[in-house]
């Protein structure tokens, strides 16, 4: 009897500890994977997916729990990206997420019509709005993602999308 | 003898000859000089002058704008016609933003304030050769004080100046180390006080021995032991810039790096001589050698050119064109650029132009498909698979490009020049790049993103770290006292 509850007790902790490091085994390929995930997406941050930013979507790919087309900024390309890496089905951006733009838009502020209230410096997630309360605020646009986030907390409506240009490189390639 | 090629590269007939045989001279200053404000790499320079105001040679007219930009001077004097967008020999020949001014004839001019190297730290010389203009003469014309400014961070630097001219026709480099060996070196001497460098390594190719017996004799006057010279056997493309780096150091220039990297800053000797006349004549960089050769002109030579002259005044300076032209190419006739006309001006880059029979121009037929024979990646300068590239570069596939190093492509068209089946690769691969760019810029910008959005997040969490413990300890005083 003794000997068959000692032998009981034994296999139980053995297995249970074998459980656990499997299961941290797995939780840490679930955070490599979203490592993984998070660096093909465009860090617009812009919460399109229905997540509060990148990372946590990518998190939500990695569980399972969101489908790869679920981002629009980052468009097919991002998609076709995901799928190669998951060994899924590539599909297109689901349109119910937002409309996948050809050209990239910054936020652009109506500087006359600012009242200085900060809503789109405390909206904006990645820094990119400069000012200070009851003063002129002003997008920086080479760090702008075009997330759109600052346009709808604004009280007077003064942001706007624009599409920028031609990229600004580092340097013109002189050669033609 | 140091090979600046470890693979690759070819021999070609050079064609320089002809420019070479009388000495190089100063031509009359244009009627008209037409200078574009982006005639460098990087951000355009801002004009500083108004339509209808009197400047004189030597006067800014466009300011540097941004950290990677360089300023621009009148080269003659006169008034200013007109600021407007005009053709020019680079951008694939849209036009730029040009500021015109006509020659008034009195060839009154300011010069700089004559500076001593010696009396300026590091810093200030190198604020002061952003002053003068100064760009990369060697053809890319990358603006020399950002250029200088990185290598001042690099601990240990050594300068390396570039007269390994290896591409045919082009002779400039030549007629300048042979005539103005010393403002070259006065030019090292001063640099090498700008990087607090101990080494320069002049470099020259062993088919300009003349240059290098004139440098020779100018350094023996110089008696600098910081200097040396180095020759090196005549392959095309010796003289690019990650060539000379490894005939110099033994290294490679890492492939996403920069040579300052490995400690090395690489300039061209044209670019030493005009630091050397900046500070020592207060000449700002106005004028420069061009090479004006090819079998469809009549005197083929070297010429001292005030910038903005058009094309078409050198021709004539030269005794016209010798015959119909296949092509009127600056540069030389591997990377050289093909000119739609010959009304355009000399620019900071124009280092020569060939006026070229079809004689002169390497036979291209009608391209063929690829056989795969592997021809071009014998040929590779930089360890590339241009069969492999051209593949991934027709079906557009970023990924494989970057994965094959397109970036590390050098555009010196060896590819293409042993293709039998004819396919500019060189070509291609220079359109490919632009897309690739802008992937790689795209992908930075998110990884900076990214940065700001994380630090962002901790520092919300951080403030209602603090807010909580402050409120915690507002409790525990309250609780204290009631």
């Amino acid at each position: 009897m003794l000997i068959a509850i000692l032998v009981m007790s034994a296999m139980g902790t053995v297995l249970a500890a074998a459980l656990a490091g499997l299961q941290s085994s797995a939780s840490r390929r679930e955070r490599l994977l979203t490592e993984r995930i998070n660096q093909a997406l465009p860090q617009t941050q812009c919460g399109r997916c229905t997540f509060t930013g990148c990372k946590p979507y990518a998190a939500a790919i990695a569980r399972g729990e969101a489908d790869i087309n679920q981002c629009p900024p980052g468009g097919d390309a991002t998609a076709q990206v995901l799928a190669d890496m998951l060994g899924r089905q590539p599909k297109p951006v689901d349109p119910h997420f937002g409309i996948v733009r050809k050209q990239s838009r910054v936020a652009y502020i109506d500087e006359p019509a600012c009242i200085g209230c900060t809503k789109c410096i405390q909206a904006c997630p990645v820094d990119a709005i400069v000012g200070a309360s009851k003063f002129m605020h002003t997008v920086i646009a080479a760090q702008c993602t075009g997330c759109e986030l600052c346009v709808a907390p604004c009280p007077v409506d003064c942001i706007e999308m624009r599409e920028i240009g031609d990229v600004q490189t580092p340097w013109r390639v002189l050669a033609s | 003898m140091t090979t600046a090629i470890n693979h690759g590269g070819l021999r070609l007939a050079g064609n320089k000859q002809r420019s070479t045989l009388k000495p190089s001279r100063l031509i009359a200053a244009p009627a008209q000089a037409v200078l574009p404000l982006d005639q460098h790499a990087g951000a355009p320079a801002s004009p500083r002058v108004k339509v209808g105001d009197r400047v004189l040679r030597g006067q800014l007219i466009g300011q540097a704008e941004g950290e990677i930009s360089a300023s621009l001077h009148s080269s003659i004097a006169g008034r200013v016609r007109a600021i407007e967008t005009r053709p020019v020999p680079y951008h694939r020949g849209s036009p730029s933003l040009c500021i015109v001014i006509d020659n008034d004839g009195s060839d009154s001019e300011v010069t700089g304030s004559l500076v001593d190297y010696r009396s300026l730290d590091p810093r200030a010389l190198c604020e002061h050769i952003e002053a003068g203009g100064i760009v990369g003469l060697g053809g890319a014309t990358f603006p020399t004080a950002p250029k200088l400014r990185r290598g001042q961070q690099a601990p240990d630097i050594q300068l390396i100046l570039n007269g390994a001219e290896c591409e045919p026709w082009i002779s400039c480099d030549d007629m300048l180390m042979r005539e103005q060996a010393q403002d070259i070196l006065q030019g090292a001497v001063i640099l090498c006080h700008a990087l607090q460098a101990k080494r320069c390594t002049v470099v020259i190719e062993d088919d300009k021995p003349d240059a290098e017996r004139a440098m020779r004799g100018a350094l023996t006057k110089l008696n600098d032991e910081r200097v040396a010279i180095l020759s090196v056997p005549t392959i095309y493309p010796a003289g690019g810039e990650n060539q000379v780096i490894t005939a110099v150091t033994g290294m490679e220039v890492p492939s996403t790096g920069l040579p300052s990297d490995i400690g090395v800053l690489c300039l061209n000797v044209g670019t030493a001589a005009a630091i050397a006349r900046w500070l020592d004549r207060g000449e700002p960089l106005i004028r420069r050698m061009v090479t004006v050769t090819g079998s469809g002109v009549n005197e083929a030579g070297n010429l001292d050119v005030w910038l903005g002259t058009s094309i078409s005044d050198l021709i004539g300076e030269s005794g016209g064109y010798a015959g119909s032209l296949a092509r009127l190419l600056m540069g030389g006739s591997m990377m050289g650029l093909a000119l739609p006309t010959d009304d355009l001006p000399v620019v900071k880059a124009s280092n020569c132009l060939v006026a070229a029979l079809p004689a002169d121009l390497h036979p291209r037929g009608v391209e063929m498909p690829c056989i795969r024979c592997g021809n071009c990646s014998e040929a590779c300068p930089a360890l590339l698979l241009p069969q492999q590239l051209h593949w991934f570069a027709g079906s557009q596939d970023l990924g494989a490009l970057e994965a094959h190093g397109l970036m590390d492509c050098i555009e010196c068209g060896c590819c293409d020049y042993v293709c039998p089946s004819q396919i500019p690769l060189a070509q291609r691969f220079r359109d490919a790049k632009p897309a690739l760019i802008e992937r790689l810029t795209a992908r930075e910008q998110a990884f900076l993103a990214r940065e700001r959005y994380e630090s962002r997040d901790a520092r919300i969490e951080r403030i209602e770290a603090e807010r909580q413990a402050k409120l915690a300890e507002k409790r525990k005083s309250m609780t204290a006292r009631g």
